[in-house]
């Protein structure tokens, strides 16, 4: 029984318009075994997840369930396929029980038409004492710890009689000893012959946890290797090998004076005692995983979100806390990581984008009027060779790489100091992409200040003088380019200080 | 090398930046398919058709009383349209002219001299505005439950300061001169030249300044204007407080007008206020729209009034006619804003237009891969 394929993908394929969300995925998951998918962000891992889970439909390629083809159209054909896929964050109803949580949608009634409710409770404490975490059945859901809201979502699962179970990235917000107790549930229901799907950052884990490793890259697949006949390092060079030092266009800068110097950041919970400074006409990258604290650093920095304690000096000068009118008088310019959200008005015209962060400064006599704002905004546009009809065309309107050149060019008209982007190459195009880098690199070259997060470590590796990895709201390694290898970013990323020490 | 990249980059530009047209549309077609054209031609075909067909309406003193009944509406309308622009509402407008008539009729009574109990119920009104702006920005609540809350507070206030007394006796040159002709003849009362000069002002305010263009960013997307160095909570701030000083100076001139100071005055305002606001145009969900619009909406429902009250049309007649106008008007905006979207789906994708209504967000999914 162990032999046969409980799930199997075969050439699985997704775009979304013109973006490869997934190439050519393959993953083939043996009843009672746990399967690893890693990969660096972006490398297909969710697409693939929502695929399993009935969310997205493929385009191309099979997907065999116990040997027969499959075609989700939704969630709930998923599920009763027997498929559940338990989230970094649960959905649970937070005002229902958690006996209610887990039957709901199939609630037992008694002869005289009553929600049984002893019944839902009896078997909700079988079930989670089965997981060896007995739950209340009676708690409302709100109160529990993420842990304990993902043991109820696995109970639920588990009773709805599900084979395959998904985890995708389920110990990113739990403890040590939660991931202990996770890790045994998923043994536990490895032994029960249930197939589990196991999608996590955290190479110990990965290693401690799982039979067989599957990597997967720009959204392809790599290879899957046994754990047992592999290695940590041949795993990332999996994730990361291909040849990253030519596709950047990095020109040479002159670097200069400290522009940007941050000292001691704090924000509680958030990130901790992070300094660094950027130097004109450099490059500075911070790297690291997704929600290690990249953004959360360079929001406070601008001034979008407050800080506890530390201090963000520009050119010597304190930049106020909480005011990105203030930063921005100080030369601060900012491209937010969600441009649809944080950088574009989208159903205002290009020019109205464009200007919106330069309006006091087009301003004559305090009165601004369309004549004042439109040179700007032509320039910009066509510097940054936006592809668009007209001036007023609304900025939903154009394709992602387009809208990402008219954030560049609204933060560009500023005449920044120090720029900061953040994911600047996330959803567009190749052909943008090189043409952002080789924007960026030109910024440098006139002495800007460029602070970078990105989550492709190609793009750290080729735009970067200098990395800063951040794990866990702290900055745990500065590597400067000559030894910033994928490896060792990848590494520090990964490990605690101490360890990468 | 380097000067090289950056000299042809130059070259390129001047070229590329001349291609841009300046607008999708051509000009006739964005002045006509504009919301505040076709109110502007409502308003002309109806006065067109009252002069002709009801009686009396082509007397100067029907425009009298026109606007002067119109006038507190056109006046509060003005800093509301730039709440509902930033996408907050202030319902709380009506009852601030009733507080505001209070506090003046019971400091004029009290023997403070006319012009000071003014400007002491205007400050009062900067500060129920301030009350509204501070629970929306500082506390965060929704402005809707907001000033639905200060409305009934606000009212009660009023109510309860002046029970059930009437305070009248307000010097009769002073209300003779407020509802009196600009000239002798003229159809138009003196209260025409504050509602201009202070429509001219919001309209400055909105259209041709910085602030006016952080106004529309936040209705746009407040995440984006905060992004952009807008101070999303201060603008929104101001706009209360100014929406509270020119409805208690709105209640200062009603009580004038009618030499009567009651804690109901402006009863019910605050719908008139909003629904001329949205027949002119103005989007509900903020973003877009203009001072002209507002104040063409609030015309044009004033005409509809008058039109139908000297046709002798009861009331409850006139206020289902005013209702249906406004939900046709929406509906014609949002068939007309589904069409533009069909055909410019099935345009190229650089033929992009205008739109002139908002989209309904577009449902499509993101790939989002962490």
């Amino acid at each position: 029984m162990n032999d046969t394929a409980l799930l199997e993908l075969h050439g699985v394929t997704k775009t979304f318009g013109a973006v490869a969300a997934l190439v050519n995925a393959e993953l083939v998951l043996k009843a009672g075994s746990i399967h690893a998918v890693i990969g660096e962000n972006g490398a297909g891992k969710s697409t693939l997840v929502k695929i399993i889970g009935g969310l997205y439909r493929r385009d191309a390629g099979t997907f065999l369930l116990d040997g027969e083809s499959v075609d989700f159209h939704n969630t709930r054909e998923a599920k009763a396929a027997g498929i559940a896929v338990i989230y970094q964050e649960p959905t649970l109803f937070p005002d229902l029980s958690v006996a209610e949580n887990l039957f709901v949608g199939r609630q037992p009634y008694t002869r005289f038409g009553a929600l049984d409710r002893a019944k839902m409770r009896r078997e909700t404490r079988e079930l989670t004492q089965r997981l060896g975490v007995p739950i209340d059945p009676d708690r409302e859901a709100r109160g529990l710890s993420i842990a304990d809201q993902q043991v109820v979502e696995i109970a639920k699962s588990i009773s709805v009689g599900a084979k395959v179970i998904v985890m995708d990235e389920p110990t990113a917000a739990l403890s040590g000893i939660e991931v202990e107790r996770l890790m045994g549930i998923a043994r536990q229901l490895r032994g029960e012959g249930k197939g589990l799907i196991f999608i996590s950052h955290r190479f110990d884990e990965v290693f401690a946890l799982c039979d067989v490793i599957t990597v997967m890259r720009d959204g392809s697949y790599v290879a899957t290797n046994a754990t047992t006949g592999t290695t940590e390092d041949e795993i990332i060079h999996q994730m990361v090998g291909r040849s990253v030092d030519n596709l950047y266009p990095k020109q040479e800068a002159l670097i200069g004076e400290p522009v940007l110097e941050v000292e001691r950041l704090t924000s509680a919970g958030v990130f901790q005692d992070v300094s660094f400074t950027v130097r004109s006409g450099e490059i500075v990258c911070l790297a690291g995983l997704v929600g290690a604290g990249r953004s959360e650093i360079a929001r406070a920095v601008f001034g979008v979100d407050p800080y506890d304690s530390g201090s963000v000096r520009m050119s010597g000068i304190d930049v106020p806390r909480t005011s990105p009118a203030a930063a921005m008088r100080l030369g601060i310019g900012f491209v937010p990581e969600d441009r649809r959200k944080q950088g574009l008005a989208m159903t205002a015209g290009i020019q109205t984008n464009i200007t919106l962060a330069i309006r006091h400064k087009l301003a004559r006599f305090g009165f601004i009027i369309a004549p004042l704002e439109e040179p700007s905004a032509r320039t910009w546009a066509a510097r940054l060779q936006v592809k668009m009809y007209a001036l007023d065309t609304e900025a939903q309107m154009l394709s992602g790489g387009n809208q990402q050149k008219v954030v560049l060019g609204k933060w560009l008209a500023t005449k920044p100091k120090l720029l900061i982007v953040d994911e600047p190459t996330r959803g567009i195009d190749v052909g943008t992409k090189a043409e952002v880098h080789r924007l960026l690199s030109e910024l440098a070259g006139t002495g800007v200040a460029l602070l970078m997060i990105s989550s492709e470590l190609p793009e750290v590796m080729g735009m970067a003088d200098r990395v800063l990895v951040v794990r866990e709201g702290r900055i745990t390694a500065e590597l400067p380019r000559a030894t910033a290898t994928p490896q060792n970013v990848m590494y520090a990323a990964t490990h605690a200080p101490e360890v990468a020490a | 090398m380097r000067a090289d990249t950056v000299t042809i980059t130059t070259n390129a530009v001047g070229s590329a930046a001349a291609q841009y047209r300046r607008h999708s549309h051509p000009l006739w077609r964005r002045m006509l398919l504009r919301t505040e054209t076709a109110i502007v031609l409502a308003i002309i075909l109806l006065i067109i058709f009252a002069i002709t067909t009801v009686p009396y309406f082509a007397q100067p003193y029907t425009y009298l009383t026109m606007i002067l009944n119109s006038a507190p509406i056109l006046l509060m309308l003005l800093p509301v349209t730039l709440i509902i622009i930033t996408g907050d509402i202030d319902l709380s407008v009506g009852s601030v002219v009733g507080f505001s008539s209070a506090i003046f009729g019971l400091s004029f009574h009290a023997g403070v001299p006319l012009p000071l109990a003014a400007g002491v119920a205007v400050v009062g009104g900067g500060l129920v505005g301030l009350l509204n702006g501070v629970l929306v920005t500082v506390v965060g609540l929704p402005s809707l439950a907001v000033t639905i809350g200060t409305l009934a507070l606000f009212r009660g206030i009023a109510v309860g300061l002046l029970g059930t007394t009437a305070i009248t006796g307000f010097p009769s040159e002073v209300t003779q001169f407020i509802g009196a002709p600009l000239f002798v003849g003229a159809p138009v009362p003196m209260v025409t030249v504050a509602i201009i000069v202070v429509a001219i002002g919001f309209a400055v305010l909105l259209h041709l300044t910085p602030f006016g263009r952080g106004v529309f960013a936040i209705g746009l997307s407040s995440e984006t204007a905060a992004f952009s160095g807008v101070r999303v909570n201060r603008t929104r701030l101001i706009l209360f407080v100014l929406s509270g000083l020119v409805a208690s100076a709105t209640g200062v001139y009603y009580t004038l007008q009618y030499s009567n100071a009651i804690g109901t005055n402006g009863l019910g305002f605050e719908l008139q206020v909003v629904t001329a606001i949205v027949l002119g145009g103005v989007s509900i969900w903020g973003g877009r729209g203009s001072i002209l619009g507002a104040l063409a909406g609030g015309v044009l429902i004033a005409t509809l009034n008058k039109t139908l009250q000297l046709a002798g049309i009861g009331s409850d007649t006139i206020s289902i006619v005013t209702g249906a106008t406004l939900i046709f008007s929406v509906v014609v905006a949002g068939i007309a804003g589904f069409i533009s979207r069909r055909r410019r789906s099935k345009a190229s994708v650089i033929a992009a237009g205008v739109e002139k209504h908002r989209a309904i967000p577009n449902p499509k999914s993101v790939p989002s891969n962490h």
